[in-house]
Order: structure tokens, then C-alpha cells, then sequence
């Protein structure tokens, strides 16, 4: 910028910056209408995080428990339970894509059923069942082969390969996340009714300058393009504000929770914040929130503008 | 360019303000309403800027018949007319010059583009000097004129004013006519509105006189 443009910028006066907006921006009920949509952003927000540490969590869970199945010697009178299970870890080594077998000892077996049964009891009376737990890699063997092997060759064994479990996970898993959406519509509901009566009434405040801008030739579209102005700022304003201190609020947990794992070792503490740190996809997905907030805002105004000019016809 | 036919209006369930009304506004014309206060001369106004429907009878507008028009083709036919009311109505937030300007930016026009042509209009109505002032801090006699430069920025075909020199001395209810004989000149029906004899006195134009609801016209 030359020393000429500068002098000329300041010679001209401060209304040359633009004309000023048609619908005043203080004849907006703004401050109430924002601390809502604050506030509605920032419940929508958290439950979207919590949507989507679920299902990080299931999905991982689901896929450690989908790469490791056990099979189950139940001792019984008149059989080498210790023959049966070595016979059985040995089938299963032999299996294809089986990458590790561990069979648990009498004593380890024992251990696992301490905390039912209490210490000091004399195992050997009575059939405790025995566990081995096979590894397999990440693409799935054929498992049936391995099942109708032992069926056959070994009596007291049988395979369970967690299907049950990471069924109920998956089913579970489906329902917080369809739940959390629910939640997510409700929020955003109660934001658009919010936005209809804020609108509805601007709109009765500033009913003099609507009749003037349909006086001169405003159409439709024109006039709520003025008022929507307003709301896509308060929207973005409000939805930055409730999805900023969201992200706040994970980031702090996520960082108490990496210190607490660094100090203390682990416990229920850092389980519990070690969980609540969100991911990337996370803040993405709040920011997302954020701007579908705004859009949300915008539209809803624009669409109550629109029938109300209708209505008044 | 405007017709009406046995046009009558009531407010409500009260009595026929307008009736009967069937007259012509030609292209170029320039005509006086008159009439004695509550003839109904604002009233034939708001049926003029489709700010109100006839209980009967037939208004035609440049050609189209004024109630099968949809909200945008009212709004294209309104912008082909430019109104003073008799309250002004100027937004208050808003300077002179951004009143004047309204119905470009109606239009989309860029403030570049008509920045120059308003606020040559202004210091040609004389209210060079405030130009960034609110209307609250104008005399009667300048909203009158932001009013009338506001109705006549968009170069309307047809212009209406509803009493547009009761607020204002007589010397300057003169410069406001010339003003409006300008306008017409340069190809602008006008139809003003007023019950100043005075004021008729001053230009030999057709006359419109309303009485008792009906309508006599006096070429
Ligand atoms: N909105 C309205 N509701 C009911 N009556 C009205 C309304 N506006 C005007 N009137 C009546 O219509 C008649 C004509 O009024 P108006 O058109 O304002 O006359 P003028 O402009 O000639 O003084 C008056 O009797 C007035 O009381
Ligand atoms: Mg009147």
C-alpha cells in the first residue's frame, strides 16, 4: 500500500467500510439464543465423543477377543485329563493359522477359579476344567476343521470361539452409538426450535423494516438472506463456543489420564481416563458438529423467515 | 399502466371506503388525488402498491392482474414503483444514504456500483450534508426528502407519494413539486396524493378528486 492509498482510506469516512446490515444485529435476541445453542452444542458434543469411544473400544475389543479362541478339557472318570490336553493343544498347533497355544497347568487353572472358590482347596478331587488358549492371526481360520478334529479325538474338549461374546459386544456396541445419535437428533431438535422462535421473533421486532424491504421490492429470498446472516454467526459463534470447551474437556481428560498411567501404574483411576481420551476422529467430529450446528441455525432461520413472509401475505 | 374496474375496498366487515372506482393512470401522466382527510386517498394508494387487495373489482398493474401474483412477481411489479409514504418509513439504524440505497441493494446491485448515483440524488434534494446522518436526528422537511429520494433512486415507472408537502413550509413544498415535475418529465408517472389546494394551484395537472367513496375525475 502506497502512502497516496493510505492517505485515502483515511480521508474517507468510516461508513465507506460497506453498507450497514439491513436487520440490526442488537434487534436480535442474541445472548440468549447463543448460551442455548452453547449450551446444546456442547451436550451434543459430548455425547458424539462418547458415540465414538465406543465404538473405538468395541471395535478393539472385538478385535482382540476375534483373535484368540480356547478350548475347554472337561475331565472326567477313567481319562488322562493331562494325555487330553496336551493331545488337544497339539491338534490345535497343527491347525492352520493357529500362531500360538498356551494350555494352562492344574495350578494356573486353579488360580482362575480362586477368586470363586477361595484358597487351600485340594484340587485334585475335584474336575476342575482345563484351559488352552489358542492364538490365531488376524484373517480367521477355518476353525470348524479344528472342532470336529477334537470332537473326534478328543472326548472331554470342546472349542468356544468367543461368537457369543463379540455378538453381544457387537449388539451392545450398536445401541450406545444408536442411542448417543438419538440424543444427538433431540439436541439438535430442541436447538432448531430454539432458532424458530428467536426468528419468529426478530422478525415481529423488526416487522417495520420487513414491510419496508417488501415495500421496495425485497423478495423473499433477499429478506431472509438478511436475518440468516445473524443466525449462521450465532450458530457458528454458539457451536464454536459448547464444542470448544467439549474438546477441552477431552483433551484434559486425555492428558490427566496419559499422566496418571506415567506416574501411578495402573488402576481403576487411569482405566477410567485412559478411555476417555478421544482420538482424532473425534475433534474431527466435533468440529463437524460445530459447523452442522451453524448450518442447522442458518436453515432453520432461513425456513422460518420464509413461512412467516408467507403467512403474512 | 394501471386500470381499475369497479374497484371497491372495505376494511373488515365495515362500510365501502373506495367505491365504484374505475379510471386509468397513463404512461408519462402526472395527476393529483385529492379529496378531504379520510376520503380513502391513502387507501387507493395501498391498492396501488399491492399493499392491500380490492373486496371487488378488477386492478390491473403494467399489464397483470393483481391477485394471481405470486410474492416474487409482486415484488419485481414493486419495484417498478417508488413510494413516499406519509410516515416516511425510514429505517432508523440506518444513515441517509444507506435509506436511499435500499432499494438497490434490493435489486443485488454492489455498492460500488451505486455508491456515486446516491449520493449525487442526495445533494441534488439538497441534504448534502447528511448524507451519514440517522434519520432520527432529520427535520420533518429532510425524511421528506431522504423519502422521496429513496422513491425515486431505482428510477420507478410510476411514482407514488402520499401527502409529500404536509410536513413541510411552503417554499420548500415548491421545490419538492419541481422535484416531482422533473421526474416526470424524464418519463415518470406521478401520482401524488394531498389535500393542498395550494399546492394543486401551483401546477394545472389532471385531478382525481375522491368524495364520499367514489371518484370524479377532473382532466
Ligand atoms: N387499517 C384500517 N382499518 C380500518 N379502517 C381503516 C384503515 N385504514 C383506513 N381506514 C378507514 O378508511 C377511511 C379512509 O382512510 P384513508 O385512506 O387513510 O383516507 P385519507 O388518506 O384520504 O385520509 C377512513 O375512514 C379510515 O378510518
Ligand atoms: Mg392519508
Amino acid at each position: 500500500m502506497t502512502v497516496e492509498d493510505q492517505a485515502m482510506e483515511q480521508a474517507a469516512p468510516a461508513e465507506a467500510r460497506g453498507p450497514a446490515p439491513i436487520v440490526p444485529s442488537d434487534s436480535i435476541a442474541g445472548t440468549a439464543l447463543l448460551a442455548v445453542i452453547a449450551i446444546m452444542t456442547f451436550l451434543a458434543a459430548l455425547t458424539l465423543g462418547a458415540v465414538v469411544l465406543v465404538r473405538a473400544s468395541a471395535a478393539e475389543w472385538q478385535s482382540q477377543i476375534a483373535r484368540e479362541v480356547t478350548i475347554q478339557v472337561r475331565p472326567a472318570e477313567g481319562r488322562d485329563t493331562e494325555a487330553e490336553v496336551r493331545k488337544a493343544a497339539g491338534l490345535a498347533l497343527a491347525a492352520p493359522g493357529v500362531t500360538d497355544v498356551r494350555p494352562y497347568t492344574r495350578a494356573e487353572s486353579a488360580r482362575l477359579l480362586e477368586p470363586w472358590l477361595g484358597t487351600g482347596l485340594a484340587l485334585e478331587e475335584l474336575p476342575v476344567p482345563r484351559l488352552i488358549v489358542v492364538k490365531t492371526g488376524a484373517d480367521a481360520p477355518d476353525l470348524a476343521a479344528l472342532r470336529q478334529q477334537l470332537a473326534r479325538e478328543v472326548p472331554g474338549a470342546t472349542l468356544d470361539d468367543h461368537r457369543a461374546w463379540v455378538g453381544h459386544m457387537r449388539a451392545m456396541a450398536r445401541s450406545a452409538v444408536a442411542a448417543g445419535l438419538g440424543v444427538l437428533a433431540l439436541v439438535l431438535a430442541a436447538a432448531m426450535l430454539s432458532v424458530t422462535f428467536a426468528t419468529r421473533g426478530a422478525m415481529s421486532t423488526n416487522r417495520p423494516i420487513v414491510e419496508v424491504l417488501h415495500f421496495v421490492g425485497a423478495k423473499h429470498a433477499f429478506i431472509a438472506g438478511e436475518f440468516q446472516r445473524h443466525f449462521l454467526l450465532l450458530g457458528l459463534k454458539g457451536g464454536a463456543i459448547g464444542g470448544g470447551v467439549a474438546i477441552l474437556l477431552f483433551f484434559l481428560a486425555g492428558a490427566l489420564g496419559r499422566w496418571l498411567r506415567g506416574s501411578a501404574g495402573e488402576s481403576q483411576a487411569t482405566a477410567l481416563f485412559g478411555s476417555l481420551a478421544l482420538g482424532p476422529e473425534g475433534y474431527a467430529a466435533i468440529i463437524g458438529l460445530i459447523i452442522l450446528v451453524g448450518a442447522v441455525t442458518a436453515g432453520t432461520s432461513r425456513l422460518t423467515v420464509h413461512r412467516t413472509l408467507r403467512a403474512m401475505e | 399502466m394501471v386500470r381499475f374496474e369497479n374497484v371497491g375496498l372495505r376494511y373488515g366487515l365495515g362500510p365501502e371506503v373506495l367505491r365504484d372506482l374505475t379510471f386509468r393512470l397513463e404512461p408519462h401522466s402526472f395527476q393529483f388525488l385529492t379529496g378531504p382527510s379520510g376520503a380513502g386517498k391513502s387507501s387507493l394508494l395501498r391498492l396501488l402498491y399491492l399493499s392491500l387487495k380490492p373486496t371487488r373489482g378488477l386492478i390491473t398493474l403494467f399489464g397483470h392482474d393483481i391477485v394471481t401474483l405470486s410474492p416474487d412477481a409482486m415484488a419485481t411489479l414493486r419495484r417498478r414503483i417508488g413510494i413516499v409514504f406519509q410516515d416516511f418509513r425510514l429505517l432508523d439504524h440506518l444513515s441517509t444514504y444507506d435509506n436511499v440505497a435500499l432499494p438497490l441493494r434490493v435489486l443485488g446491485r454492489d455498492e460500488a456500483s451505486y455508491r456515486a448515483e446516491v449520493i449525487e440524488l442526495l445533494h441534488w434534494v439538497g441534504l448534502g450534508e447528511k448524507i451519514w446522518s440517522l434519520p432520527p436526528v432529520l427535520s420533518g422537511g429532510e425524511k421528506q426528502r431522504a423519502a422521496i429520494a429513496r422513491a425515486v433512486i431505482a428510477r420507478p415507472q410510476l411514482l407514488l407519494a402520499d401527502e409529500p408537502t404536509g410536513n413541510v413550509d411552503p417554499t420548500l413544498a415548491r421545490r419538492l413539486l419541481r422535484l416531482f415535475l422533473e421526474l416526470n418529465k424524464s418519463g415518470t408517472s406521478v401520482l401524488i396524493a394531498t389535500h393542498d389546494i395550494a399546492l394543486m394551484d401551483l401546477y394545472d395537472a389532471r385531478r382525481l378528486v375522491l368524495h364520499e367513496g367514489r371518484l370524479h375525475v377532473y382532466e
